[in-house]
């Protein structure tokens, strides 16, 4: 790694002062970051750690769903149970040592193309609350590794509203536990989302042919011989982009006979 | 250079260190505690597994100065004063899941916090339990068999393969 200074504050007002200088980066769980730090993939001057902050930590559970704050970790949220369908995706993300310090806010603000809490939050259509607004979830993932986020904004907390019937289901990429597709189904008063991770050069993705049918048909048989198109898919050594457009749907028809 | 203090099994332990030292770094280096192995240094073996406020982290992949003020609870704490292997450790002993060694105190500390966790865990959930701690040598079979004898299970049927 290269040197940096390292700083840790105890509010919000005061991590975005000292965000407001060169180079600063903020620093979540650093499951990532710390990682790529090692590697002298980024040089930041300084380092703004955001796990002191007593008003991004915890879990707020409401009638009509859950706000998550932007420091708090996978292993918190997978205990929780507010939303099943979203406990059970924290608590696949990673290994038991990354969910006790891997964070939701920093997940979503790396929105990394494989990465599980992107679709949950799109699934799901979650509200991204930040320093200074709050953005749905539909405008907020960019492309990959690009969020609506400014330079200097942070991710504070995250309201995920309650859904009918919800469930994800994730194809592993056995050494990474990262998803090699992850599909999160959620029928909500507002329509059926689909939201795909892991398959796509451009990220996070809502599959929208599948919510339509899905929109007049609940059932996994609604979307037999159904895929999306495997133009724009990522192709690595762990699979094509045949192979991932098909997983999408096998896993899609999956994630609604689990709902 | 910036202080840091914290304790150490049940010990306070102070010591400089720039912005960039890793837990582990702290540890093994400040410290002297040398049980916590470095195995990869890219977050994903487990090796330098140790508990922070009792929660099981990779110390490799936390900067020492994020564990200001914490209570940290390595492989070093585990036996008692006078030597007698903890209860984890003498199964790990007594099933041989260990060959060469280099894995175990991670291990030894994720068998630890799964066990606080989950008093009787099935074969699955150590399984589960165990994804970020990668062993070369044994196969994990006797690994999962001493920390289910650990837990107090009959692991008789449990094939040593």
């Amino acid at each position: 790694m290269y040197e940096f200074e390292f700083v840790r504050p105890g509010s919000v007002a005061e991590a975005i002062k000292a965000l407001g200088e060169d180079e600063a980066q903020p620093l979540s769980g650093g499951q990532t970051l710390i990682p790529t730090l090692k590697q002298r993939l980024a040089m930041p001057s300084k380092l703004v750690s955001l796990t002191g902050i007593a008003e991004m930590q915890g879990i707020t559970a409401s009638g009509d769903g859950v706000s998550v704050g932007g420091a708090t970790c996978h292993a918190d949220v997978a205990a929780d149970g507010t939303i099943p369908a979203l406990s059970a995706l924290a608590g696949g993300i990673g290994d038991p040592a990354v969910r006790n310090r891997g964070t939701i806010g920093g997940s979503l603000a790396n929105n990394d193309p494989a990465a599980c809490y992107p679709a949950a939050a799109l699934g799901l259509g979650a509200t991204i609350k930040t320093n200074k607004r709050e953005i749905a979830a539909d405008d907020y993932f960019v492309g990959l590794f690009e969020t609506a986020l400014d330079e200097g904004e942070i991710v504070t907390a995250v309201t995920f509203p309650k859904p009918e019937a919800a469930n994800y289901q994730k194809f592993e990429q056995p050494a990474s536990r990262f998803a090699l597709v992850g599909v999160f189904v959620a029928k909500t008063g507002g329509g059926v989302r689909v939201a795909v991770t892991g398959a796509s050069e451009g990220g996070v993705f809502r599959w929208s042919a599948a919510e339509e049918a899905l929109a007049k048909d609940f059932s996994a048989s609604a979307l037999d011989g159904m895929a999306p198109d495997a133009d724009g898919m990522m192709s690595d050594l762990h699979g094509t982009a045949a192979y991932r457009a098909h997983l999408v749907g096998v896993l899609t028809r999956r994630a609604v006979a689990a709902c | 250079m910036p202080q840091v203090s914290m304790t150490v099994n049940g010990k306070s332990a102070t010591g400089e260190v720039e912005g960039r030292t890793l837990l582990s770094t702290f540890l093994r280096e400040n410290l002297n505690l040398t049980g916590t192995h470095i195995g990869c240094d890219t977050s994903q073996c487990g090796a330098c597994t140790v508990h922070v406020d009792g929660k099981q982290v990779k110390s490799c992949t936390m900067l020492a100065l994020e564990a200001e003020g914490a209570e940290i609870a390595t492989i070093e704490g585990q036996a008692a004063e006078d030597g007698t292997l903890n209860a984890i450790q003498q199964a790990f002993q007594d099933h041989h899941g260990l060959q060469c060694g280099f894995c175990t105190p991670g291990m030894v500390m994720a068998a630890a916090s799964l066990l606080k966790e989950n008093p009787k865990p099935s074969e699955a959930e150590v399984r589960h339990h165990l994804e970020g701690n990668l062993c070369r040598c044994t196969g994990y079979h006797n690994i999962v068999k001493a920390i289910m004898a650990a837990s107090g299970q009959d692991v008789s049927a449990i094939a040593a393969e």
